[in-house]
């Protein structure tokens, strides 16, 4: 168990600054995942508190201590690849068992370690078999046995679920909720996947271009985003953003939109659109309506009663719509002159 | 039902197929192999055909009682062995050492590590037999500048072997080292990551990570570089033409100096023949022996 902390770091790969300045702090036992687009510096962070990519300046701290000058394999944490990076001249067993042997841990409590591992994935009966003989989710379970066999104190995880079928990848979400359970050790986990990241973490870190976008759990990022970039990131399909005066950006979830064949005199935000595409899901059904400046909004819905072409009204109420400043910066009720100005704009129009 | 013709095609057509590369292989590699063992079995007169005449095992047991021919079979066993030992620990060090970090140093070293293998070996041989003159040869030349002692190198039966081993390693370690910087970089970083996470030793990664990783490419490696130490013979004709006293005699120099010296073409064939022999030996060993260890992925 232990706590992680980034001081002012800044990791550079050559004269290409990655992350610069960073200050965060990774709660001790939390599931925290990181999640951002690509190249946004999720990975890099992450390989620094493994020490595998060590940071160009600033301090990583473990537990309150600075790791800086120690080696990856006396830092306490395992770490779960996105290829896995199983050993592939070494059987189950030895893949397991090598990181104990270089800790010199005598025989009888390895073969216990091992065992209790390799139950825990459900590899007790493929002990003795080559990587190259085994499914893509026996291999990803291999390197999750080889992390846990050590008793880390820090679990880190880059992707390790992206290799996987959609199937298998629901599943080992799952069970890997149920292992940071067993475990209530720290887990750090990347991914850019926001399914995967509102699905499992209990603290959710978006980052863009090496910046911090928000630190919050799953439920606060989705209801709650701190900027236009979070909003747009978080949610699938995406928020409707639509552009106001003065630079002034409101948005809603696609959920929040209504549909009708009348426009809604109550309803604070309204257009008039035509449906453009149905896509029906199953369980609801997301519509697309473009409205007469082409503006094109996402609504998704659980009842089914337009099809394309359809002359429809697309309502919102005010407690659903986000303002965005044009600093991109969320405007928050409380800013009562700022939001004043955005309910202005609203009530002007679009 | 199928007509007659797509059954003939069915049957016969990928004996077509094939035919032509068959055709080839039977002419060239077949044929010249049976042709030498039955030569080998014969008194063969190049001049007159018909005086060739049959003698059964009788080259082979004379073959085998002269000391010229013991002493090209100890030469080229001696010199195989060295060879393979010098060259594969030097060129695995080397790719090591060279394939760890890229850097200028690193690829001009590589650069002139594989240097020599474009060098025809008979200049190689020419080169070195001048630097290797014991009186005005730039080695003694430098080990007299050093205060050790002066080498005959190729001027007396103690060192003239390994004057010839030496000069074969220079020539043919940067070829391998390639081979096996290549090998190296194909292992993926993230293997040595996990590695590190692990806690393992620099020591213990090479030897339980980094060599069963290049194990395939180190087998190839010790077959090709053991039938071609076996039929060693440009740096030896160059270099001493088997002296001095039979010294650096080889297997094929051996066969050589009978065809063109001694005319004794017969011969010849028995001396190729075990030459095939041992080589064809050798590799079953190597396949036997050592196919369990290597790992292919």
């Amino acid at each position: 168990m232990a706590a992680i902390e980034f001081k002012n770091v800044t990791k550079k790969f050559g004269n290409h600054v990655v992350i610069e300045n960073i200050n965060l702090k990774i709660k001790d036992g939390s599931f925290t995942v990181l999640v951002g687009p690509s190249g946004c510096g999720k990975t890099t962070l992450l390989r620094m508190i493994a020490g595998i990519g060590p940071q160009t300046s600033g301090q990583v701290l473990i537990d309150g201590n600075d790791v800086t000058e120690i080696a990856p394999g006396k830092r306490g944490v395992a770490m779960v690849f996105q290829n896995y990076a199983i050993y592939p001249t070494m059987n189950v067993r030895d893949n397991i068992e090598f990181g104990l042997k270089n800790n010199k841990i005598p025989k009888e409590e390895r073969d216990i370690l091992v065992k209790e591992a390799s139950e825990k994935v459900g590899l007790e009966e493929y002990l003795d078999r080559k990587p190259s003989t085994l499914s893509g989710g026996q291999r990803q379970r291999v390197a999750l046995a080889r992390a846990m066999v050590k008793k880390p104190s820090v679990f880190l995880m880059d992707e390790p679920l992206s290799n996987l079928d959609a199937k298998l990848r629901v599943q080992m979400r799952v069970e890997l909720i149920e292992l940071h359970k067993k475990l209530q050790t720290t887990f750090v986990y990347v991914t850019h996947d926001q399914v995967e990241a509102m699905s499992m973490a209990d603290t959710v870190i978006l980052m863009n271009n090496g910046f911090i976008q928000q630190i919050a759990a799953p439920e606060e990022i989705y209801r709650n985003p701190a900027n236009l970039f979070t909003a747009r990131f978080i949610g699938s399909p995406a928020m409707n953003i639509v552009e106001l005066n003065d630079g002034i950006r409101l948005g809603f979830r696609p959920e929040r939109g209504i549909l009708s064949d009348e426009a809604d005199p109550k309803a604070d935000f309204s257009v008039e659109g035509q449906v453009v595409t149905r896509e029906m899901l199953g369980r609801e059904t997301t519509y697309s309506v473009r409205d007469p400046q082409g503006r094109t909004y996402m609504v998704t819905g659980l009842d089914d009663p337009y099809k394309v072409d359809d002359k429809v009204y697309l309502n919102v109420s005010l407690k659903h719509i986000y303002f965005f400043g044009k600093d991109e910066q969320r405007i928050y009720e409380e800013d009562a002159q700022q939001y004043q100005a955005c309910l202005e704009a609203l009530r002007r129009g679009l | 039902m199928k007509n007659v013709k797509d059954r003939f095609w069915e049957k016969i057509g990928p004996y077509l197929l094939v035919a032509p590369a068959m055709t080839g292989i039977a002419l060239f590699v077949i044929y010249p192999i049976i042709k030498l063992i039955s030569m080998s079995f014969y008194k063969v007169n190049q001049l007159n055909p018909d005086k060739t005449k049959f003698v059964g095992f009788s080259n082979y047991q004379k073959m085998f009682k002269t000391a010229e021919f013991q002493k090209a079979l100890v030469n080229t066993g001696y010199y195989a062995l060295f060879m393979i030992l010098i060259v594969l620990g030097c060129s695995l060090i080397l790719a090591v050492w060279l394939g760890s970090k890229k850097s200028r140093v690193n690829s001009a070293a590589q650069a002139s590590a594989f240097l020599p293998h474009i060098i025809s070996m008979v200049s190689v041989g020419l080169i070195f037999q001048q630097m290797m003159d014991p009186d005005y040869g730039i080695f003694n030349a430098l080990l007299g500048a050093m205060g050790l002692q002066k080498s005959q190198f190729l001027r007396s039966s103690d060192s003239a072997m390994n004057s010839v081993i030496f000069t074969s390693a220079w020539k043919s370690i940067g070829y391998y080292t390639l081979i096996l910087i290549a090998a190296l970089q194909s292992i993926p970083e993230s293997i040595y990551e996990a590695a590190d996470l692990d806690n393992a030793g620099s020591v213990r990664t090479f030897f339980k990570i980094t060599l069963p990783m290049i194990s395939p490419q180190i087998f190839f490696v010790l077959i090709v570089m053991t039938i071609g130490n076996f039929k060693v013979f440009e740096t030896i004709r160059v270099m001493t033409s088997g002296g001095p006293n039979n010294a650096t005699t080889s297997l094929v120099y051996y066969i050589y100096n009978k065809v063109f010296m001694d005319f004794d073409v017969g011969r010849a064939a028995a001396g190729g023949v075990i030459l095939l022999i041992i080589v064809g030996i050798m590799t079953v060993l190597y396949f036997v022996s050592l196919s369990k260890k290597v790992h292919y992925q």
